[in-house]
């Protein structure tokens, strides 16, 4: 079992040396962005003495090397700063809005995930039927269509013609109910697309699997079609699906940026597109670290759980024989 | 091994069986075409078989010749892209290919049952042994957990499987080859079946271990009175185990008769051409010439695991060395040093007395060109998407220079002197057959003008009548162009046909070596003796008489 304890050590040793590098670049991406931050900041009142007392104060004299430790040093303590534009601090800035990209991708995946998954199986136990082939074409277009073009659909349909929902999202103190009412056209587009990833991914990572001797063997052994790919073939297909599930996992809490703006809905996405508009760099490097962070952090979990599923990586040969 | 031959010697007694009732399985003009897009072309073309209860039928054959798609079509089953295209399969009166397939499933697994070739591929790597081997008896037969995994336990015991109570809650890869090939009998077995399909069940194993499997096979089969077709390109095999033989070649059948009346007197000559391998036999060469090839003291490791210990031998100028030996032996591994893929940890390599450099990147051109390596799979030898031109004609552009008319010229001489119609040289390898495409790597490795040729298990791939033509031809080439060989096998027939000098190897070191005849003949090395006394002959009695005297020198140990 040390192994594996040894390889995910190694997995989480990668992932923080990733994380990193990412760090790096975020600050050299914004520092090298045109523009002066003061500059911007102070606008049409900007006189040459007001800039460099601005910039004394923000720090920008200081040498890059300076500035990028104080930076990391902060987020390590779980300080982000402050943000240039109002003062505030970032993280207090950035906790309402991650609560909210947060619901709206817990209700998202809680649709899209175990459907996707679900469909998928039913597509390969059906295979080149009738249910298969219009999952299949129906998966294919959700994710062709651009997500503002589906967005705009489902708005033009429940919220404009049917008048069921409302067409944008914008937080408020509701119930439960309000709450769902109001997440649930984001929360459809994005599931939409998630599902027809999800579904084409577990379909295929499956039907790579069924052509091997050991889902013969079991059918050979009269084992029925359901148990053919939900005990013979799933577990071996695992380790595709789990990526699948978690890379899709991190689209929807990283990826929703269009969505937000299209629902005016006020999550993380929305802050970094404001927070670009109004040079507030502090706030964007912010949005960027948790970014990268869910991203990276969701990809380990995605390395461990594929590693937990192979009972050969699980539990290794004694001594690896060799001719 | 004690409670292993025990149960062995239960096996020794052969009968055969008396066909008194109606027959269990029936096939009737069966017809079997591919499915695909384009012709349908018919795989098997007209079968008629029939299989009494307690019967074991041998079906022989070379590759492709649809052994494997009969005896799947007897569980009521096809390969995908492939379909049946007439006749019947009646199983206890039942044709299966008529049947709902909800009920033709449900008697795979209980009344008829399947043992595949590759036991490793087989299982599912994903689940524990205990639970694949009870699947059927719980979900289909209805048996208590428990009480499946109870018979389990007495069928691995039975099978002489080490740790037979808890060598069940393993994995797939944590057992040998053998091993799970024994659970997967056992698999079989667990619903008590009528009949069980053995589908080349000992075709990749090591000769020792296959002997334990087919005394494994016929003990159970013999114990419980199941009736067993048996499919394998060994006539040697078969014999061991069948009541009757079929011969079959290219979905027909071309011979059927009881084994003994077989042997005996065959009456095709496609048959007696089953045997073509056993009768080449190598006149000995003089063994005076000079060494070509020298391995001094030479030892190998995968990472930290040691795999060769301080081997040396020598292969003459002109003459073939035959390196044997089980799996894991070190015998692939002693090939890969030799041709600079894998650096020896210690040792020295040396051509025409000569040291050659230890890693491939510091040898020089000339001397790759004098070192060539053929591979046991030519499917995974050639590149699919070059042509046979280009894989021949590259080693001529590099290490001769040829261009344009002159390597035209020679590759057409090339394909001559493989015994190849220069019309496939614009073909790509999937277009050939297992035996042609062998061959294109035979030319390949000619093509550089080598001196040592070194091929591994070159023949392991091909059925009987190919090896035969393709041993027939290396040995003329050898003769015509002055080449030595380091050929490693597993198979005693092929060293009888090719070898000069045989070295065993053991473990990764060597353990007899000298003269074919010598070694063969009168081997030193009690090791050599075991290896030599597992290669079946064509005698129905073999496996009988083995079994008989090992019991017997056990009985004079326990004694002594």
């Amino acid at each position: 079992m040390h192994g594996v304890l040894a390889m995910i050590t190694q997995r989480i040793a990668l992932g923080i040396a990733t994380l990193f590098v990412i760090s790096l670049l975020v600050f050299l991406a914004v520092d090298m962005l045109p523009g002066d931050p003061a500059e911007a900041i102070l606008g049409q009142s900007a006189t040459p003495a007001s800039v460099a007392a601005l910039r004394q104060e923000l720090g920008l004299n200081k040498p890059l090397v300076v500035r990028y430790a104080d930076w990391t040093a902060g987020l390590l303590r779980g300080d982000f700063g402050r943000s240039l534009a109002n003062d505030r601090p970032i993280a207090e800035l950035i906790a309402p809005r991650l609560g909210a990209t947060l619901s709206l991708a817990a209700l998202a995946a809680t649709i899209a995930l175990p459907l996707g998954v679900l469909l998928g199986i039913l597509s390969s136990v059906h295979r080149d039927r009738a249910l298969d082939r219009v999952a299949s074409t129906a998966s294919l277009l959700a994710i062709s269509f651009p997500e503002f073009f589906t967005a705009y659909m489902l708005v033009a349909c429940f919220s404009v013609g049917l008048g069921w929902l409302p067409a944008i999202s914008l937080s408020s103190q509701g119930g439960i109910v309000e709450t769902l009412t109001m997440l649930a056209l984001p929360a459809l587009t994005l599931s939409l697309a998630v599902i027809g990833y999800v579904l084409r991914m577990t379909r295929a990572a499956i039907m790579g699997v069924m052509a091997s001797p050991y889902v013969e063997m079991a059918r050979l052994k009269g084992v029925g079609p359901w148990g053919v790919v939900v005990r013979h073939a799933l577990p071996n297909a695992l380790s595709p699906i789990i990526n699948v599930v978690i890379i899709n996992l991190a689209y929807l809490v990283v990826g929703v940026v269009v969505i937000e703006v299209v629902f005016v809905y006020p999550g993380l996405g929305q802050l970094l597109v404001d927070s670009v508009a109004k040079r507030d760099i502090p706030v964007v490097q912010a949005c960027c670290m948790l970014f990268a962070g869910t991203y990276i952090g969701l990809n380990l979990l995605a390395d461990i759980l594929a590693l937990l599923a192979n009972p050969r990586l699980r539990r290794p040969r004694q001594r690896e024989a060799r001719a | 091994m004690n409670a292993e031959t025990a149960s062995l010697a239960v096996a020794a007694s052969h009968p055969l069986a008396e066909p008194d009732s109606a027959p269990l399985l029936v096939m009737r003009g069966l017809v079997i075409e591919t499915s695909g897009p384009g012709r349908p072309q018919r795989i098997v073309d007209g079968i008629d078989l029939e299989l009494h209860a307690g019967e074991v039928l041998g079906l022989i054959g070379e590759s492709g010749a649809g052994k494997s798609t009969i005896g799947l079509a007897a569980l009521g089953y096809v390969r995908p892209g492939c379909r049946f295209a007439g006749g019947s399969v009646l199983f206890d009166g039942q044709d299966l290919l008529t049947l709902p397939p909800e009920r033709c499933r449900a008697l795979r697994g209980t009344r008829i049952a399947y043992v595949a070739q590759s036991a490793t591929a087989s299982f599912n790597p994903a689940h524990r042994l205990i639970d694949q081997v009870v699947e059927t008896a719980t979900r289909q037969a209805g048996m208590g957990r428990r009480q499946a995994e109870q018979d389990a336990r007495e069928l691995f015991a039975r099978l002489a499987l080490p740790d037979p109570d808890h060598i069940g809650e393993r994995f797939p890869h944590e057992l040998s080859g053998g091993q799970l090939q024994r659970v997967m009998i056992a698999m079989a077995m667990i619903c008590r079946p009528d009949l069980i399909v053995f589908d080349e069940p000992t075709t990749a194993l090591d000769v020792t271990t296959q002997v334990e499997i087919l005394a494994s096979i016929r003990n159970v089969v013999e114990a419980f009175g199941t009736a067993a077709i048996y499919i394998t390109h060994d006539l040697a095999v078969v014999t061991q185990l069948a009541h009757r033989i079929t011969v079959l070649r290219h979905g027909r059948i071309v011979e059927e008769a009881p084994t003994r009346a077989m042997l005996a007197a065959p009456r095709e000559s496609y048959t007696r051409s089953l045997w073509a391998v056993r009768r080449i036999r190598k006149a000995p060469e003089p063994d005076h010439a000079a060494p070509l090839l020298e391995l001094d003291g030479i030892s190998a490791s995968y990472g930290s695991v040691p795999v060769l210990r301080d081997v040396s031998l020598t292969v003459r100028t002109g003459g073939t060395v035959a390196l044997v030996g089980e799996s894991g032996s070190g015998k692939s591994t002693l090939a890969r040093v030799v041709a600079g893929l894998l650096p020896p940890t210690a040792g020295q390599v040396l051509l025409q007395g000569r040291r050659l450099p230890k890693a491939l990147q510091d040898r020089s051109r000339d001397q790759l060109r004098r070192v060539q390596l053929i591979h046991q799979s030519p499917d995974a030898a050639l590149n699919p998407r070059q042509s046979i031109r280009e894989a021949i004609g590259r080693p001529l552009q590099l290490h001769h220079g040829l261009r344009g008319a002159a390597r035209e010229a020679r590759l057409r001489e090339l394909m001559a002197l493989v015994e190849l119609k220069p019309e496939l040289l614009d073909r790509l390898p999937n277009a050939l057959s297992g035996g042609q495409k062998q061959r294109v790597c035979i030319a390949r490795a000619l093509a550089a003008g080598p001196e040592l040729l070194i091929c591994d298990e070159v023949t392991s791939a091909l059925d009987q009548v190919v090896q035969a033509g393709i041993l027939a031809m290396l040995q003329r080439l050898q003769k015509e162009l002055g080449l030595s060989c380091l050929f490693i096998t597993h198979d005693i027939a092929t060293v009888r046909a090719i070898a000069d000098e045989v070295v065993v190897m053991r473990q990764g070191a060597v353990v007899e070596s000298g003269a074919r005849d010598k070694v063969l003949e009168t081997p030193s090395d009690d090791y050599t003796r075991l290896l030599l006394s597992c290669v079946p002959d064509v005698d129905p009695d073999w496996l009988t008489k083995l079994l008989q005297q090992r019991a017997d020198a056990r009985e004079i140990d326990d004694a002594g």
